[in-house]
């Protein structure tokens, strides 16, 4: 029963979230709708026995991401002028095809028969996950380390200022 | 609480997640859309963790994988956003189309 009720406020959280961040025109606050989003994903997280990835979830995404993302903000736009058109002429089409393809997504998966399991959740996700990473799953461990440094570079390297060169030997 | 719930919900936040991805104007708001859409894909894959293979874990390692990049997408994204707004004066999307033939 509680957890019923928790489901469907998470629930009416995360969907009022997101459909504010994706159409509110100031675009600072579509970035506090989308921690808002992150923050209710974290409580499923906890209902569904994730404990990790819920603490995961709020150090990397509302901690990082999303402070980057207001960093971005700030750097960027002009806060004072709202009154900018935000979204293109692609409305009506971008929701018939969102529409379409939500039909035919959820279609499909009430129609397929999944292999359910009545097994209680494992108590100690904690300890199994970091025996999987380092055991089963430690060379794609090693290679998203390897993208992550890959993509920390990669972003200096794109919006870092050009330098005059003409100043030395070159 | 059923698998089916968790199916709607998650499918939904995808779809409002590519909404903004195809309407949206600011490159930001584009990256915000995406973000959204990382986060679906994380929940169901938790989902069917806890209702499928309840011991097996291994769809909360790809939720593991998975966040990790979407945090280096949205480094490049902002960088990428950064030099746009250097040269266009301005990241709204429809404008940068210097890629289109």
């Amino acid at each position: 029963m509680g957890e019923q009720i928790a489901f469907y406020v998470l629930a009416f959280l995360l969907v009022a979230a997101s459909i504010m961040a994706v159409t509110v025109r100031n675009i600072f606050h579509a970035a506090i709708y989308l921690i808002v989003a992150l923050f209710s994903v974290a409580g499923f997280f906890i209902l569904l026995h994730a404990e990790f990835l819920a603490a995961v979830q709020v150090l990397i995404y509302v901690g990082a991401v999303a402070v980057l993302i207001i960093f971005a903000v700030m750097l960027t736009t002009r806060l004072t002028d709202i009154r900018v058109r935000t979204q293109n002429e692609q409305v009506g089409i971008g929701l018939v095809v969102a529409a379409a393809l939500f039909v035919t997504v959820a279609v499909t998966l009430y129609s397929t028969a999944w292999p359910l399991s009545d097994v209680p959740a494992a108590t100690d996700n904690v300890r199994a996950l970091g025996r999987l990473i380092m055991t089963r799953f430690v060379l794609p461990f090693e290679i998203v380390s390897v993208l992550l440094l890959a993509a920390m570079i990669g972003a200096i390297v794109i919006a870092v200022k050009e330098e005059k060169k003409d100043e030395g030997s070159s | 609480v059923s698998l089916d719930q968790y199916l709607t919900l998650a499918t939904l936040v995808f779809m409002i997640g590519m909404y903004g991805v195809l309407t949206r104007r600011n490159a930001i708001g584009v990256l915000i859309s995406i973000e959204l859409m990382f986060n679906a894909v994380n929940l169901l894959m938790v989902a069917f963790t806890r209702f499928v293979s309840p011991q097996g874990l291994e769809g909360q390692i790809f939720s593991v994988f998975i966040i990790v990049i979407a945090a280096a997408e949205a480094t490049v994204g902002m960088a990428i956003v950064l030099l746009l707004y250097r040269g266009f004066k301005g990241i709204n999307v429809d404008r940068v189309n210097f890629l289109k033939w």
